[in-house]
């Protein structure tokens, strides 16, 4: 359900599927191949409060975490517990394994924030 | 920054896919494929790794052995030759330089293999002590390549690629050494790791290198050896609770607190250097190493405080989610009243705690060879 090509990305490697105000967030199959396997995913609770660039989410490798990002102030409207009963599926299929959504106090506010296309992220990763 | 050094087998990993990772001014495969897989391959199969980053020296002449014996902290003069030792080269005041595996090859000929990161150190400090010795010291690393192949099944491929039988294989025990044959010249095996299983360590000339990984990942993977990267070699290190240079040993610890006083032969005749620092031992109330179980699935980090109650008594050196053992377990110094097995403390993983008791080492235990 996810093509890469329709997501939005940002430079600390999450991906983003924005339907209105509601953001749908995981980490790009970069992310997940330079973590390496991962073995541990914590998620934000429902209904939790997060501030824009505030650390949400934790994904863990044997060797390393990666922090996930708020890309804007909201609150968090769902989970996805399966990621964390198999963290592994993140190394299978980084972008059907999203990890929480948000439901953003202003989508403008997205705009404005450095977001990427595909091709402007996997630029970035060249350089 | 120069360059990054390659070991003789890059273009083989490279073809094989491998990840690459910098480590102690080295280019190095971090993985294959899934580190965890090459993890479970030791533990079930045999794994192969390419540990030609390590530095191979080479101490030559009749002093060989008393130059080591004062040089270095274990008894190497009494190591008859096809036998191998762990051991500490120590600062004066103690402090451990590196950890070693010394070879006898000869009465007068031992291979020391050192820490990659710690060649210079080890090569400089070395000649320094056998001045006054009739010996040579030389580094080989730059042309000495080093292949492990580790596992419960490592026997069975190095007697597929080499044509011995186990019986041969196993005359070669543990912490032996030996050269066997291998196509048609020889190569030198240890029956030694860094794994916590059974398996060997091939010494050899770097431009022999290629031909014996190709014969080995040939012959082995039918039989279920899997190549393995840095990141298998470290979670496999730290669940059999074996300490790595610069995380649980370092210059600023003694041997005691490191738990490796059976290591230091304080009754050699003529002593060695740092015997009188270790004689006298750390500071009361010098922090020592134990194993941590830690509650829950996240891992505490190099750098983790240990808490008890409101004050910190430790840091963690190493830890992880134990792939075999399916729980976070962690290598740390603490303040040494809280050191007994069963003490419970508290680690700080980023902003918050979780429960930890102090364990017996190592973490995992290989079953004994049928």
């Amino acid at each position: 359900m996810s093509n890469p090509d329709d997501l939005r990305y940002t430079a600390q490697h999450e991906w983003l599927r924005i339907e209105g105000d509601e953001v749908t967030i995981g980490i790009t199959d970069y992310a997940a191949e330079q973590l390496g396997d991962v073995v541990f995913v914590e998620l934000p609770e429902i209904g939790a409060r997060v501030e824009r660039g505030a650390v949400v989410a934790e994904v863990e490798s044997t060797k390393s975490v990666g922090e996930v990002y708020a890309p804007a102030a909201g609150e968090v409207v769902a989970r996805h517990d399966d990621v964390v009963d198999a963290p592994e599926s993140i190394n299978g299929d980084a972008f059907e394994a999203w990890l929480f959504r948000l439901r953003v106090d202003d989508p403008a506010s997205l705009e404005g924030s450095g977001l990427l296309d595909r091709d402007q992220y996997l630029a970035q990763l060249g350089g | 920054m120069s360059e990054l050094s390659r070991s003789p087998l890059h273009a083989l990993h490279e073809a094989a896919g491998a990840q690459f990772t910098e480590f102690a001014g080295w280019s190095m495969p971090l993985r294959f494929g899934s580190e965890l897989a090459e993890h479970r391959a030791v533990r079930e199969t045999a794994g192969i790794f390419d540990l030609s980053h390590m530095g191979q020296l080479r101490a030559v002449g009749p002093d060989a052995g008393r130059m080591l014996d004062h040089a270095l902290a274990g008894r190497i003069s009494q190591l008859e030759p096809g036998r191998a030792k762990y051991t500490l080269l120590l600062a004066p005041d103690g402090g451990i330089l590196d950890d070693l595996i010394v070879y006898a090859q000869a009465a007068d000929d031992f291979l020391i293999v050192a820490n990659a990161s710690n060649r210079g150190t080890v090569s400089a400090e070395l000649s320094q002590r056998a001045r006054d010795f009739e010996v040579v010291v030389r580094d080989e690393s730059d042309d000495a390549a080093l292949i492990a192949v580790q596992g419960p099944a490592s026997r069975a491929v190095l007697g597929a690629v080499t044509g011995l039988d186990a019986a041969r294989l196993d005359d070669l025990r543990s912490y032996r050494a030996a050269s066997i044959p291998f196509g048609d010249g020889e190569l030198f095996a240890a029956r030694t790791g860094y794994t916590g299983e059974d398996g060997f360590e091939l010494y050899m000339p770097a431009e022999d290198a290629e031909r014996v990984w190709t014969a080995i990942t040939d012959a082995g993977e039918p039989l279920g050896l899997v190549r393995c990267g840095l990141a298998a070699r470290d979670s496999l290190r730290l669940e059999a609770g074996m300490p790595l240079y610069g995380h649980e040993l370092t210059r600023e610890v003694l041997p005691q607190q490191a738990g490796l006083d059976r290591v230091v032969a304080l009754d050699k005749p003529g002593g060695f250097v740092g015997d009188e620092a270790v004689r006298k031992g750390p500071p009361e109330g010098a922090r020592v190493l134990v194993g941590l179980h830690v509650e829950g699935r996240r891992a505490a980090r190099a750098g983790s405080p240990v808490r008890h109650g409101d004050r910190e008594i430790g840091e963690v050196t190493s830890g992880m989610l134990s792939p075999t053992l399916g729980m976070a377990i962690a290598l740390a110094y603490v303040d040494p009243r809280f050191a007994v097995t069963g003490t419970n403390l508290e680690v700080g993983i980023r902003s918050s705690l979780a429960a930890a008791s102090v364990c017996e080492l190592p973490f995992y235990l290989r079953k004994a060879a049928a």
